[in-house]
C-alpha cells in the first residue's frame, strides 16, 4: 500500500522553460514550485497533468530520467486541455501526479541491439529511453532510431537529432509521410525502414511508439525480419481519468493500461490487438 | 473482545416485537440507520428511524424492464428484493468534490477536500448486496492506490444482513454463489419467518460487535424447528429465483466469443441508456470534472459515476475507442464475467438482477451467457440442474 496521501491530490510545479518544437507541439521543462517533487520515474512512465480550471490529462515524461527533478514533457495540442497547455509561460504553475505506468525495459535489454521505432509525438516517450541507452551506451549492441512523421515540418527534437545523427555509435532514420520545402530524405512509412535496419533479429529488443496502425505494421515487418514478439514492446493509449487503476476508463481486455501499460510487450496483448473497437 | 456466544455456529432467535430494540442498541452505538423504504413506488434505500419506515408487508414483482410493488398478506418486514438503488450511493457518492484550487493567475493553490467518516448501519444489506460491498472493498482498499474518500465512509459500517426468503424474478445469486443466505462479512445476518400468527428472525451474529448488540434484547437459543424453518425458507429460494446462469468456464466463454454475431443482435435492442451500469452494485466506473467559478479565482474538481456506455467514455483524440453499440455492450458483459476474474480475482457480477429488471428494453445478462453457450452447440440447462435442488 502507498503512504496515506490522497492519489487523487496533484503536487505544484513551476514552469521555467517553454520550447516550440513545431507549429502544434511544445515542450515544458517544469521544476517542483513548494518542497519536494514527484518520486523518480522510469522511461516511458506517464503523468497526469492539471492545467488551472480546464482539466487534467496524460503526458508521458519526455525529458532524461538521470535528471528526475526537473520533468519534461511534450505535448501535441490537440484538444481543450493541451491547447490551454500551449498558452502557459514561464514562470506559471500547473498540477502534475505521477509517474505513473509500466515503463521500457531498458535496464532488462543490457546486452541486446535496441532498436527504437517512433512514429509522430511517440518520439517524446521513446527519447528517456534513448537517453539511459546512451548513458550506458557500451553495453549494448547496435542501437537503432527509426522515426517517422507527416512531413519534414513536424519533425521533433530537431537539434537534437541532428547531434545523434552524428554519433558513431547511433543509427538514426528518419522519414516523413509527405516531402515538402527542401527535404532530400526518406519518404513512406516508418515500417517500411525495418528492413534495411542494422540490427540482429535474434539478438534485439525493440520498443515502439506511435499511432496503434503505425505499431501494427511496425510489429509485422519485425516478425518478417524473424524477430519474436517477446522481445517487442508498445506503448498503447486509452482515455485516462485517475491513472491509478480505479476510474476504469483506461482498460484493455483484462488490463488497466495506466498500470499493467502503457508499455507492454506485445505478446502480452496481441491477442487484443487486432480486436475492433476493444 | 471475546463474546459469550461465539460467533457464526450458534443461531438465535428474536420476537418481531425485538426488532427495534435491535435497531435502536445500533443507534445508541453511535451508527446512523440506512434501510430500504419506499418511495415513489419502488423501494429505495435512505434514513430510517424504525421499522415503521421498511416497507412492511409490500413484495415486488420484477421482471426484463419490469418492476411492480404489491401488497403481501402477511406483515412481512423484508418481503420483497431488492430496488433500483444500491447502497454505494453512501459509500461510493455519485458525486464527490476531491478538492478545490485557487490562483492569482500564475501561483496555484490545492486544498484537498478532507474525506469524511461516517458510520453508517446498513440494515437489510442483503447477501448478493455483501458480496458486491467485498468486491468494492478490494478495489477501493486493496491498492496499489487506495480510494481515501471510500475509506472513510467506510471505516465503520455496521452491517445487519437479512438472508433473502423472497427471491426477485431476476435474481440469480445462486447461480453465482453470494446468496441467498450470507456467508461471511457481516455483523449479524437475519431469516424472517412469517408463518400463520408466527412471525420471528433467526439471527445469526458474524462478529463480536454483533454478538454484542444482540445482547441488547430479548432472544432465545433457537429452536431445532425455528432453525429448520429458515433453512427451509432458503433452500426453497434457491429454487425460487427467476434466473439461473451457468458460470462453468464463463470467463473463457467469454474471451473466446469477443466477435460473435450475438452483440449485434443485443446492439439493435440497446439504448445505450446506461441504466444497467447505474443500478448495478458492483459497477465503480467514475470521471472528473474540472470547473471554475465566475471569475476564475477558484476551481474544483469533481468525481461522479460514469458508464461504460457512453461514447465520451472511451473518447481519445480523433474518435472514441467503443464507437458501436455493439462494443460498449460486449465491454460491459466481457468487463462483469471475464475480466474482472484477472483483475480482482472475483466476478463482477453478484447475480441481483438489477440490469435485467430496469433495462427498458429488457436486456438479460443471464440471456446472453446461454446464448453464447447454445451457439457453441451446448443444451441449456433446467435450474435444477444448476441449482441442486
Ligand atoms: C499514457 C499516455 C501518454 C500520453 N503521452 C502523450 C504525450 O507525451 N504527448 C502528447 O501530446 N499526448 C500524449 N498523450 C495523449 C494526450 O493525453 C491527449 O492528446 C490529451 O488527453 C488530449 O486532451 P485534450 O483535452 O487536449 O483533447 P480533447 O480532444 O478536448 O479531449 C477531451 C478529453 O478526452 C480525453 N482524451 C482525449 N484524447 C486522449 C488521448 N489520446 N489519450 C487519453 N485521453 C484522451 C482527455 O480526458 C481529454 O481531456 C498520451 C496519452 C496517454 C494515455
Ligand atoms: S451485472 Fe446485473 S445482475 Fe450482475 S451485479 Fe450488476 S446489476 Fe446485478
Ligand atoms: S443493456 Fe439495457 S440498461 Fe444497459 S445500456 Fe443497454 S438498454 Fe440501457
Ligand atoms: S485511468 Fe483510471 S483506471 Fe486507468
Amino acid at each position: 500500500m502507498l503512504p496515506q496521501v490522497d492519489p487523487m491530490l496533484p503536487t505544484l510545479y513551476q514552469i521555467e522553460k517553454v520550447t516550440k518544437e513545431t507549429e502544434d507541439t511544445f515542450t515544458l521543462a517544469l521544476n517542483p514550485a513548494q518542497t519536494d517533487g514527484l518520486p523518480p520515474f522510469q522511461p516511458g512512465q506517464f503523468n497526469m497533468l492539471y492545467i488551472y480550471g480546464v482539466g487534467e490529462v496524460p503526458i508521458s515524461i519526455s525529458g532524461d530520467p538521470a535528471i528526475p527533478r526537473t520533468l519534461v514533457h511534450t505535448t501535441r495540442a490537440v484538444g481543450t486541455v493541451t491547447r490551454a497547455m500551449k498558452q502557459l509561460k514561464k514562470d506559471q504553475q500547473i498540477g502534475i501526479r505521477g509517474p505513473y505506468g509500466s515503463h521500457w525495459p531498458v535496464t532488462e535489454a543490457i546486452g541486446d541491439d535496441i532498436v527504437l521505432v517512433a512514429g509522430g509525438i511517440g518520439l517524446a516517450p521513446l527519447r528517456p529511453a534513448l537517453y539511459q541507452v546512451l548513458a550506458m551506451r557500451e553495453r549494448f549492441g547496435k542501437v537503432v532510431l527509426l522515426y517517422g512523421t507527416r512531413t519534414p515540418e513536424d519533425i521533433l527534437f530537431k537539434k537534437e537529432l541532428e547531434n545523434w545523427r552524428k554519433r558513431f555509435d547511433l543509427e538514426v532514420y528518419v522519414t516523413v509521410d509527405r516531402a515538402t520545402g527542401n527535404w532530400y530524405g526518406n519518404v513512406g512509412v516508418v515500417p517500411s525502414l525495418i528492413p534495411k535496419a542494422p540490427f540482429d533479429p535474434h539478438q534485439t529488443t525493440a520498443m515502439i511508439c506511435g499511432p496503434e496502425v503505425m505499431m501494427r505494421f511496425t510489429v509485422h515487418a519485425l516478425q518478417n525480419r524473424g524477430m519474436a514478439t517477446q522481445n517487442i514492446y508498445v506503448s498503447m493509449e486509452r482515455n485516462m481519468k485517475c491513472a491509478i487503476g480505479l476510474c476504469g476508463h483506461c482498460q484493455l481486455g483484462p488490463t488497466f493500461i495506466c498500470k499493467d501499460g502503457p508499455v507492454y510487450r506485445f505478446d502480452v496483448i496481441e491477442r487484443l490487438f487486432d480486436k475492433r473497437e476493444l | 473482545m471475546c463474546s459469550e456466544k461465539g460467533k457464526g455456529e450458534a443461531m438465535f432467535t428474536i420476537d418481531v416485537s425485538a426488532f427495534d430494540d435491535l435497531l435502536s442498541a445500533i443507534k445508541a452505538k453511535g451508527y446512523a440507520l440506512l434501510g430500504p423504504t419506499i418511495r415513489d413506488r419502488v423501494v429505495v434505500y435512505d434514513q430510517i428511524s424504525g421499522s415503521k419506515d421498511l416497507p412492511i408487508g409490500w413484495s415486488d414483482r420484477q421482471e426484463g424492464g419490469t418492476y411492480r410493488l404489491n401488497k403481501r398478506k402477511d406483515q412481512a418486514f423484508f418481503g420483497y428484493s431488492v430496488g433500483p438503488q444500491t447502497w454505494k450511493k453512501f459509500l461510493y457518492p455519485d458525486h464527490l468534490k476531491l478538492w478545490e484550487a485557487h490562483s492569482d493567475g500564475s501561483r496555484i493553490e490545492i486544498e484537498p477536500a478532507t474525506p469524511e467518516s461516517r458510520r453508517y448501519a446498513l440494515i437489510g444489506i442483503r447477501p448478493c448486496e455483501l458480496a458486491a460491498l467485498a468486491i468494492h472493498d478490494r478495489i477501493f482498499l486493496e491498492g496499489p492506490y487506495l480510494d481515501p474518500h471510500y475509506q472513510a465512509l467506510r471505516a465503520d459500517t455496521f452491517l445487519l444482513a437479512v438472508n433473502c426468503t423472497e427471491p426477485g424474478g431476476t435474481c440469480f445469486c445462486h447461480s453465482m454463489g453470494s446468496g441467498p443466505a450470507v456467508k461471511q462479512g457481516f455483523d449479524l445476518a437475519l431469516t424472517e419467518i412469517v408463518e400463520n400468527d408466527d412471525h420471528y428472525f433467526l439471527v445469526n451474529p458474524g462478529s463480536d460487535r454483533g454478538a454484542e448488540i444482540l445482547q441488547e434484547v430479548v432472544y432465545h437459543e433457537a429452536t431445532a424447528e425455528e432453525t429448520a424453518r429458515a433453512e427451509k425458507a432458503l433452500s426453497d429460494a434457491e429454487y425460487r429465483m427467476g434466473r439461473y446462469m451457468d458460470i462453468d468456464n464463463i470467463r473463457e466463454l467469454l474471451y473466446r466469443n469477443l466477435e460473435h454475431p450475438y452483440w449485434e443482435e443485443i446492439a439493435k435492442r440497446c439504448l445505450n441508456c446506461a441504466n444497467c451500469t447505474l443500478v448495478c452494485p458492483t459497477c465503480f466506473c467514475s470521471t472528473v470534472e474540472d470547473s471554475t467559478d465566475l471569475s476564475g479565482a477558484s476551481a474544483s474538481r469533481t468525481r461522479m459515476w460514469d458508464s461504460c456506455f457512453t461514447s465520451q467514455f472511451s473518447y481519445i483524440h480523433g474518435g472514441s475507442v467503443r464507437q458501436s453499440a455493439m462494443a460498449r455492450y460486449r465491454q460491459w458483459i466481457t468487463h462483469k464475467l471475464a475480466s474482472w476474474q484477472d483483475q480482482f480475482g472475483t466476478s463482477g457480477c453478484v447475480g441481483c438482477g438489477r440490469c435485467i429488471t430496469w433495462c427498458p428494453v429488457g436486456i438479460d445478462i443471464t440471456e446472453a451467457v446461454w446464448a453464447l453457450r447454445e451457439s457453441e452447440g451446448e443444451t441449456r440447462r433446467e435450474k435444477t440442474q444448476l441449482t441442486g435442488v
